[in-house]
């Protein structure tokens, strides 16, 4: 990397503004994301939140502001070298459908010109850690289910080891089940792994238990953002409060319900 | 079997081999220029509509028409060749059908590779973005091998339509399974027809699914499936590529033969005359009449038989109706002069337009001239062939006679008489030497004012034949020998319905009624 690397943040956004034909999509967004952080973008849809995530790898080019990474600017490097440093997973998974698990694992490697050993042994590698059985590598994405799919969304990304992943709605359609399985496990990953996440849900209560930090975004711009139980706390902007309130309402009902089943139990 | 049967078996080799080279060529040719093209369309939405539209544009112009376009400019740009590098090239045959085939075949290719990536899952397309691919990876490694299933249906559309196509190919000069089809029409052989529409057909649907098992074997990644029809594809080629080097006619005299019945008799009859000479003939037959006399005057063709006034009006462009042998002297000159081409003879009869009716009609309305007619002539209907009323003889009537009709319609010419003989029409533009007036009980009206012009039927010889001297030998004799009823009863017998003759039968009769022993 370069002579800023060491202070630098993994991600960095200034005054990032996008529109659409003329209507703004996203104005003046500032967000810092340190080594290491988890970030939740959250709100509502249409409010700038996936637009933002995709400015930082290009797939989005913003009308005005810098993104940098490890302090670089991203328009440094050609889109397509800067996208095989960075993990993308999101909603329509987009496994191709005319390979195989393994190839589609594999496909960021081959284009950055690994060894095939090297690729092999990295594929079997991901399908562990992803919590896949081996022999899925020969099988094609037409034959799994729907969080499987995701799995291996998820090791196609991680495969050429990226520092920073970005994920959209990464469980937004699977079921409830596989969805908290996945992205528990997901967190783990994160750990494990020391990556940078940033994720788009519109689901709150993801948020609030996977991330370090959330973002609050309405009509392309940050409303809010702090740690999960500094939001918690009263909010001086009532949309806010609506939004985290949600979650909470919800969990004193579980709670009530629980207790409730516990004294007739 | 039938004669008729046995006939067509027998030529089968031939137009098979030459039908199944042009359209693997075509076809072949048509891949090579698309595919480029599907990918520019794909990649530049600037140029995506304007290939689109080409490809569709090419798709609305009937087959023949395309194909009959491609005659003149390759004839103009053969003449330019000629001037900047001393070399010109055959405007006729298999260039000018490659040509149009090859663009008739474009557009299911491109059509079908456009939509087949422009269709592709939206996910797939942002993943193979998300993922660090450059357009041309993303192009290489997704779209097309994801479109590949619906792009080998366009081929197998692409395959089908240049095959049956391929049959038009007969008029401008090149063998192919369409000279069943357009000799069996000429001749009211429908045996030969319907062998032609079976073969054509057969040919499609099996190339169709050697094709289609390709496509499969490309979608379960069975490479052995791929390869066995590839092998199957290719040696059908091969062997259809090989058939006209085992055939060896490298030196053959090459006659030609307009698309009619007395032509195909009187081709028949010059072959016959050149191999009992011992040399090899080669025909082509069902050539348009403007495509027969350029592809003489151009060598392309050796010898065949015209007429008279088709040459001093279509060729000479002349509008007076002179004495015969005004006509013979001027044209002879002509051809001499202007193409180097030798009249090497009459054949002793005429094969002139005339007016001709039913003859019962004729005679309840009283009409037996053409003044006759233009009394009458505001309630009559008139059928012409697909020249006739384009021809200065159709202006020369109208003018000279004033005639005027009710309706005016236009037929291939045997329907043109099985329209007047079923009163669908009134008067024809008949032949004079066609033995269809006899049968069909019509009558040749009187021309008083002498308006048609003379059509004596001639020989004539291409500028590198014109001093051969077999080709003398071989028809000379032939001056004079024949007169307008031993023609028109050869012709009748090729055109009945019962007891057919094949043309060489009939050209074989034809020598003998002509005292050329056979």
């Amino acid at each position: 990397m370069n002579m800023h690397s060491a202070a630098a943040p993994a991600i960095e956004l200034r005054g990032v503004s996008k529109s659409f034909s003329g209507a703004p999509a996203v104005r003046s967004v500032n967000l810092t994301a340190p080594h290491g952080a988890f970030i939740a973008i959250i709100g509502a849809s249409g409010s700038g939140k996936t637009t933002t995530l995709k400015t930082i790898n290009r797939l989005v080019e913003p009308d005005s502001g810098e993104i940098l990474l490890e302090g670089e600017p991203v328009h440094a490097s050609p889109p397509h070298l800067l996208r095989r440093r960075i993990g993308y997973v999101f909603q329509g998974v987009g496994l191709f459908p005319h390979m195989t698990v393994g190839e589609n694992i594999a496909v960021t490697p081959r284009l950055l010109r690994w060894d095939e050993e090297r690729i092999t042994q990295r594929v079997a590698e991901l399908l562990e850690l992803v919590d896949l059985p081996q022999d899925y590598a020969q099988r094609f994405p037409s034959m799994l289910s729907g969080g499987q799919r995701q799995r291996v969304g998820v090791a196609r990304a991680l495969a050429a080891r990226p520092a920073i992943m970005l994920m959209d709605e990464p469980f937004g359609a699977l079921d409830p089940l596989t969805r908290d399985a996945l992205g528990r496990e997901y967190r783990r990953l994160h750990e494990r792994l020391q990556l940078t996440t940033v994720m788009v849900t519109h689901d709150v209560l993801e948020a609030m238990l996977l991330a370090d930090t959330i973002l609050v975004m309405r009509a392309g711009e940050i409303i809010a953002r702090g740690a999960p139980h500094e939001l918690m706390n009263e909010h001086a902007d009532a949309a806010v409060r609506e939004l985290i309130d949600t979650p909470r309402r919800q969990a004193e009902r579980v709670r009530s319900l629980i207790e409730n089943a516990a004294a007739h139990g | 079997m039938d004669e008729r049967i046995a006939a067509a078996w027998r030529v089968l080799p031939d137009y098979l081999s030459q039908h199944v080279v042009l359209s693997a060529a075509s076809l072949a040719l048509g891949l090579l220029i698309s595919l480029p093209l599907t990918i520019g369309a794909i990649r530049s939405e600037r140029l995506r509509w304007p290939v689109l539209a080409f490809a569709s544009l090419v798709q609305t112009i009937p087959g023949l028409a395309l194909l009959a376009l491609f005659y003149p400019l390759l004839l103009a740009l053969s003449a330019v060749s000629l001037r900047t590098f001393g070399q010109g090239f055959s405007a006729l045959g298999f260039l000018p059908s490659l040509l149009a085939l090859t663009l008739y075949s474009m557009l299911p290719i491109i059509r079908n590779g456009v939509t087949g990536v422009l269709n592709l899952d939206p996910a797939v397309i942002e993943a193979a973005r998300g993922v660090g691919m450059t357009d041309r990876e993303r192009l290489w490694r997704i779209e097309l091998p994801l479109a590949t299933p619906m792009l080998m249906a366009g081929v197998r559309t692409s395959a089908v339509w240049v095959i049956g196509a391929a049959t038009l190919s007969t008029p401008v000069g090149q063998t192919s399974l369409g000279n069943y089809i357009f000799s069996g029409l000429q001749i009211e052989n429908w045996v030969s027809v319907l062998f032609g529409c079976v073969a054509a057909a057969g040919l499609a649907l099996v190339t169709d699914q050697l094709l289609g098992v390709i496509e499969r074997g490309a979608a379960r990644r069975d490479r052995r499936s791929i390869a066995a029809a590839l092998t199957l594809l290719f040696a059908g080629i091969a062997a259809a590529a090989a058939t006209p080097l085992l055939q060896q006619r490298s030196s053959a005299y090459v006659i030609g033969a307009k698309s009619f019945t007395e032509q195909y008799i009187l081709a028949a009859l010059l072959a016959e005359r050149i191999e009992r000479e011992g040399a090899s003939a080669a025909r082509r037959a069902g050539l348009g009449s403007a495509v027969a006399f350029r592809a003489l005057a151009n060598d392309e063709i050796d010898v065949y038989v015209d007429y008279s006034g088709t040459v001093w009006a279509n060729f000479m462009g002349r509008t007076h109706t002179p004495a015969r042998e005004v006509v013979l002297r001027e044209v002879r000159e002509w051809l001499q002069q202007t193409h180097g081409v030798l009249l090497l003879g009459t054949l002793g009869f005429e094969n002139a337009y005339a007016l001709a009716m039913r003859r019962s009609q004729a005679e309840k309305l009283g009409v037996r001239s053409i003044a006759d007619l233009a009394a009458r002539g505001s309630e009559l209907r008139i059928g012409g062939d697909f020249e006739f009323f384009a021809r200065p003889e159709w202006r020369a009537l109208q003018e000279g006679y004033g005639l005027r009709f009710a309706e005016r319609r236009q037929y291939q010419s045997t329907f043109m008489y099985k329209a007047v003989a079923g009163g669908e029409v009134d008067v024809i533009s008949a032949f004079s030497s066609d033995g269809r007036i006899a049968a069909h009980d019509l009558i040749v009206l009187d021309d008083p004012l002498q308006v048609i012009l003379p059509y004596d039927a001639i020989i004539l010889v291409s500028p590198r034949r014109v001093n051969d001297p077999l080709l003398r030998r071989a028809l000379g004799p032939l001056e004079g020998a024949i007169n307008v009823d031993i023609m028109r009863e050869a012709s009748l017998s090729v055109d009945r319905d019962a007891e057919k003759r094949t043309p060489a039968q009939a050209a074989s009769w034809l020598a003998q009624r002509a005292g050329l022993g056979s």
